[in-house]
């Protein structure tokens, strides 16, 4: 990957630094900021706290004085700030990395049960698009989605892939309260809620996965850079999957 | 043994420093809103600074001690009182088993942080006990707390039991003991600084038209009720963009003012949502983040500009002067 064409490094604050690959969503973009993601978990900088990956940009945080603590020397330091010393390691890092990075990307299977009680948009969605509802399953579990994101709520990953054949514009009065595991669609993306929110999304359907795990070391089972596939299963399966499984993590 | 909450006040809840390294799965880092009063608080009392402490919230609540106690309270002045005395500030307090903390009224600030020695008994969720209200995760249950509520505290470190030994020697004291030293008031924030918030440019400062540039610095900005810990919403001369943008969700920071398509700024707070798709006028610089905190609604505020090193030379003096304060706390009970 040829990341040097577009690469702007500024900071938001006197402790993060906001690194912005491209001004519009695609997929080079998209992997060239995992290969960034994937450098830090293993190199973390010193005075480095986290990073949060987004659409098109990357975000790091960190702590300034650890940052000009881990200059060796004062003729070294020559009077940069910390935000200075940030700015020319990640310009260093997007460099190398560009060349020969490969992100093998994950592929997550999430088992939906779609409409009834579990999917109350369903129909209205199959209407809208002249389609079927088997139809509108067939298209949406057949898609793969790409984890660009995760926000708006913990757990929450923002997928692009899904087929404008069955996009939808959003409810006009958002519901007050969306049950966590809902699969729903808002205009050409398709989402799952990983915790129960108000939200204004046509609801197609629900998953028996608990994505979002408080307890866990890792909470959130989807991460930036997956790939999300759906996989459409009965009642009985939902049911099943929900007592017996209690929400272990299936690959595909 | 511990405390009992007898009666719980506004809100008063566990905070520490909040949730770190998991902002990439969207989880909220919460928090003290004031870390500068929570970590000093800690360091009077002898516990680590990020130890968790009860962040009351204007009206405070009624405690009964169990057992003897070390506690020190700073931040928000609220009043407190020891058995319907009042008592300071800013220093160690050693109390009395059976004795009633209670808080009257709100003299400065906003909230008040109550460091005890030693760590409470609560659970540590992603790893910290605050407590993030809206999804009801970490702290007490998940929930600010309320009357009845029993809180046990833990392993007071060698250190508080000295402060202790050194508290029992102060003379002419009964139901409790502090010292005649307090934290010096040269190296707290500067709660009473005329409303001054202190900011460096947004991402998107430029994206904003001239006529309001110039109003953000030289107007006040009213903090609205819709304030809260995820942040305070405020009102005054609108913002506008120069033409409308389309902006793709990223990282938000602690401080960081947003300008919603209405025009009034939003300034995100200790448990702020980790992305957001609004443009970025400016970021409160981190030491003035605990003035911020001590603001309430009705409150002005006016917005100061200055450079990104000017901002980090501040943030690295206030590291220093806690370090210093720890040090000192050293010579004396270490």
């Amino acid at each position: 990957m040829d990341n040097s064409g577009f690469v702007e490094i500024s900071a938001m604050g006197e402790c993060s630094v906001v690194i912005k690959f491209n001004d519009k969503i695609d997929i080079k973009t998209h992997l060239a900021i995992s290969a960034l993601g994937e450098y830090l978990d293993n190199n973390p900088f010193k005075g480095m706290i986290e990073y949060v990956p987004a659409f098109v940009s990357m975000t790091i945080f960190y702590n300034p004085l650890e940052v000009i603590r881990s200059v060796e020397s004062q003729k070294e330091l020559e009077n940069k700030t910390a935000y200075e010393i940030v700015a020319d390691k990640v310009k260093n890092i997007v460099n190398n990395i560009g060349k020969d990075s490969k992100v093998i990307s994950r592929i997550v299977e999430i088992p939906v049960c779609y409409g009834g009680e579990f999917g109350p948009d369903l129909e209205y969605v199959a209407k809208y698009n002249n389609i079927s509802k088997e139809k509108v399953i067939d298209i949406h579990s057949s898609c793969d989605n790409r984890v660009y994101m995760i926000g708006f709520a913990p757990g929450f990953p923002y997928l692009a892939g899904m087929s404008d054949k069955i996009a939808v514009p959003r409810k006009n009065t958002p519901r007050l309260c969306i049950p966590a595991g809902s699969v729903g669609i808002a205009g050409s993306q398709t989402g799952v809620y990983p915790i129960s929110t108000p939200g204004g999304w046509q609801l197609i359907g629900q998953t028996p996965l608990e994505l979002f795990k408080p307890d866990s070391d890792i909470p959130s089972i989807i991460k930036a850079g997956d790939i999300v596939r759906f996989k459409a299963i009965s009642k009985a399966e939902y049911y099943d999957f929900k007592f017996r499984n209690q929400g272990e993590l299936k690959w595909a | 043994m511990g405390i009992e909450i007898l009666s719980p006040g506004l809100q008063t809840s566990i905070q520490d420093l909040g949730r770190y390294g998991l902002r990439k799965y969207g989880v909220i880092v919460s928090g003290a809103m004031d870390s500068f009063a929570h970590r000093v608080a800690n360091i009077l009392v002898g516990n680590d600074e990020g130890e968790a402490t009860l962040e009351i919230t204007l009206l405070g609540p009624k405690i009964l001690f169990k057992e003897d106690t070390l506690i020190s309270i700073c931040g928000g002045n609220l009043s407190p009182k020891i058995n319907n005395k009042l008592i300071p500030m800013w220093r160690p307090i050693y109390i009395k088993k059976n004795s009633i903390l209670s808080f009257g009224e709100n003299t400065q600030g906003a909230r008040a942080y109550l460091a005890f020695a030693g760590s409470f008994a609560v659970d540590t969720v992603m790893g910290s006990k605050s407590t993030y209200l809206r999804a009801k995760i970490g702290g007490y249950n998940g929930r600010k707390l309320e009357s009845g509520d029993m809180l046990n505290i833990e392993a007071p470190s060698a250190v508080s039991m000295k402060i202790i030994n050194e508290l029992l020697k102060v003379k002419g004291m009964k139901d409790y003991y502090y010292p005649k030293w307090g934290v010096s008031t040269s190296i707290l924030p500067k709660y009473n600084s005329n409303s001054i918030i202190h900011v460096v440019k947004g991402g998107e400062f430029d994206f904003f038209c001239d006529s309001s540039k110039q109003n953000f610095f030289c107007k006040s900005y009213l903090i609205t009720p819709q304030s809260d810990r995820m942040g305070y919403r405020l009102k005054g001369d609108l913002l506008e963009l120069n033409r409308p943008m389309e902006m793709l969700s990223e990282a938000v920071a602690l401080g960081t003012i947003q300008v919603p398509p209405d025009g009034n700024p939003i300034i995100l707070l200790a448990d702020r949502q980790t992305t957001g798709g609004y443009p970025k006028i400016a970021q409160v610089i981190s030491i003035d983040i605990p003035i911020m905190a001590q603001r309430k609604p009705g409150d002005k505020i006016n917005f100061k500009e200055i450079t990104l090193r000017e901002a980090e030379g501040l943030y690295i003096q206030r590291e220093k002067d806690i370090k210093d304060l720890k040090n000192s706390l050293k010579i004396k009970f270490y």
